[in-house]
């Protein structure tokens, strides 16, 4: 309901002035460091007014880098980087959005309050005090020393930066890493609702669980390109058609502690995984019936089964294993 | 939302002037602010000079002169200068080092916040310690050294502070930028003990070795000190345009080194 609320809403801007509708664009993005790592290669990734966009991938996948070059902060090697339909690096560009850099650490001895009214004095037109207090729920730690707070609170703190100037693009590089369950569903809350007000959030997370919560679309990249991008539940059942390709509604994994090593099991038919971690062996099938019958008369001695269907997370580890 | 921001940016230029004053100034204050309540900062920063010039200048030369120069005013030059390159060198070479370490920078650069008014607060901060530093030594030496000051002379101290300050504030965001920030409080001290020394901030260049005077030539320290000196009548060598020469020349290098720097560190970041 609440999202075919959105699309009316949005639709009407889109129609007044047509650039609006993609907020931010980065096009065939390449990034090389000066020691040779390739950290994007030829990403293609555009966000639209009012939507929530997850970007997943394991450590070293190139979201940081990603997060860094719509921001700016570094330049590409090539391709493009556009943001309000301008270079990132301009003033305008940067008036309008905010961000939560993942190592953002802000100087130890100045108050929560001081950091906040410094950086809603960069803005034209800032979110009022009290407002970005209460968004990042930070009423009664304005006046301690940033240095003084756990690393939940200084989480909260740089999230309230991010918002100080009421910032139509939102970027937060793993925005809940350290915090609780409780802040962190507070935070979601926080940004669901940036993105009812037409506010456009990209951000990074390890945390499927967070991207399943919270976005409307999920890219995921590995090795600075991107395997699949779709809803959530496009994600899911893409990662279950990885291997497979059309057979993916059969897709199972299977857990068991067997005698029968990872090759052998590599070559039974529908197993298109398979590892070894300690006793546990885990493939996945896409003909787990056959499969299962095959193994239990190789392996007399196999226990400990268990047959499940494809979280997120299997989609997500599959669609970042042996891709790109 | 795309509505609403076009009468805010058409309605900017009319506060946009006092708007970015604002930022400015808040900027400014904010990094004084930050220095100060760094305890390890202020206290030495402030408490090395104080010591030293309260031992060597006060204390062991009490009440002397030689051929007719207070030693006690002499060395409030050097001293003078020894408190404004620390204040530069630790307060920026340090300072933003750390900033650049823990990614602070960065987010300050995401945001819409002017560099200029980073550096400039950054400056602006040192040179108000330094100013601090100056006005301290200055005291001491007016009340326990029976040093005789002219307002004149004590406001062209001041004004050289403001200047002085800069050619070490250049050098200490080379330093920021070429060296981690675990180890740049002790490389900071590397090059300020020795520079110090070497310049005739402690004892007077004449009566340092001969190859030491000459090599002196290249340190900015040298020249400040003696810009310092010459407020007083007390230069040694070189006309005051040499040293000026000398500053401006210390200050481009600077600028140079740490703009190479600066390349680097973008493209590997």
């Amino acid at each position: 309901m609440s999202a075919v609320l959105q699309f009316t809403e949005t639709s009407h801007p889109q129609s007044a002035n047509d650039s609006s509708a993609t907020v931010a664009a980065l096009t065939g993005l390449t990034k090389r460091y000066g020691n040779g790592i390739l950290a994007l290669d030829n990403l293609s990734l555009s966000l639209h007014r009012g939507e929530i966009v997850a970007l997943l991938g394991p450590n070293g996948a190139g979201k940081s880098t990603a997060v860094k070059l719509l921001m700016g902060l570094s330049s590409p090697t090539a391709g493009v980087v556009s943001i309000f339909g301008a270079d990132p690096r301009q003033a305008s560009a940067r008036l309008r959005t905010g961000v939560m850099l993942q190592v953002g650490r802000a100087p130890d001895v100045l108050r929560v309050c001081e950091q906040i009214e410094l950086f809603r004095g960069y803005y034209r037109n800032p979110m009022p005090y009290a407002d970005l207090v209460k968004a990042a729920s930070l009423e009664g730690i304005e006046k301690r020393m940033f240095g003084e707070l756990s690393g939940g609170q200084k989480q909260r703190v740089l999230f309230a930066l991010a918002l100080a100037g009421d910032p139509d693009l939102i970027f937060l590089d793993e925005p809940t890493v350290g915090l609780d369950v409780e802040s962190r569903r507070l935070m979601w809350t926080q940004i669901r609702s940036l993105a009812a007000r037409g506010k456009t959030v990209l951000l990074t997370t390890h945390y499927l669980e967070e991207a399943d919560a919270l976005a409307h679309r999920i890219v995921v990249i590995n090795k600075g390109r991107i395997v699949c991008a779709g809803t959530p539940a496009e994600v899911k059942s893409m990662g279950a058609s990885v291997p497979g390709a059309a057979t993916n509604r059969s897709l199972r994994i299977l857990r068991c502690v067997t005698a029968l090593p990872v090759a052998t099991l590599l070559n039974l038919r529908g197993v298109t995984q398979a590892s070894l971690e300690g006793d546990q062996t885990t493939l996945t099938s896409t003909q787990p019936e056959s499969t299962l019958r095959e193994m239990l008369a190789l392996d007399q001695t196999l226990h400990s089964l268990e047959v499940q269907s494809p979280a997120l997370e299997d989609a997500f580890l599959a669609l970042t294993a042996d891709l790109a | 939302m795309s509505t609403m921001s076009v009468p805010a940016s058409a309605l900017a230029p009319t506060n946009g002037f006092a708007r970015c004053v604002g930022i400015y100034l808040r900027e400014a204050r904010y990094e004084f602010l930050r220095l100060f309540r760094t305890r390890s900062f202020s206290l030495s920063v402030i408490g090395f000079p104080v010591v030293f010039y309260l031992f060597f200048g006060l204390i062991m030369n009490r009440g002397q002169n030689i051929e007719n120069v207070s030693v006690a005013k002499y060395m409030l030059a050097g001293y003078a200068v020894f408190g404004m390159v620390g204040a530069a060198l630790f307060g920026i070479g340090v300072g933003l080092a750390s900033e650049l370490s823990a990614g602070w920078l960065e987010l300050k650069r995401a945001s819409p916040m002017p560099p200029a008014a980073y550096l400039l607060a950054k400056c602006t901060s040192a040179i108000a310690f330094g100013i601090l530093i100056v006005s301290i030594l200055t005291l001491m030496g007016v009340t326990m050294g029976h040093v005789s000051l002219t307002v004149t002379e004590y406001v062209r101290m001041i004004g050289l502070t403001v200047v002085g300050v800069i050619p070490f504030a250049c050098m200490g965001m080379a330093l920021a930028l070429l060296v981690p920030f675990s180890s740049a409080p002790g490389i900071a001290n590397m090059i300020y003990m020795p520079m110090s020394f070497c310049g005739g901030l402690w004892i007077p260049i004449m009566m340092l070795p001969k190859f030491l005077q000459q090599f002196a030539l290249l340190l900015p320290t040298y020249h400040l000190a003696q810009l310092m000196l010459s407020i007083f009548g007390y230069a040694s060598a070189g006309t005051a345009s040499n040293h000026w020469f000398g500053l401006l020349g210390f200050t481009l290098l600077m600028l140079g080194i740490a703009s190479i720097a600066f390349r680097r560190h973008e493209q590997n970041s």
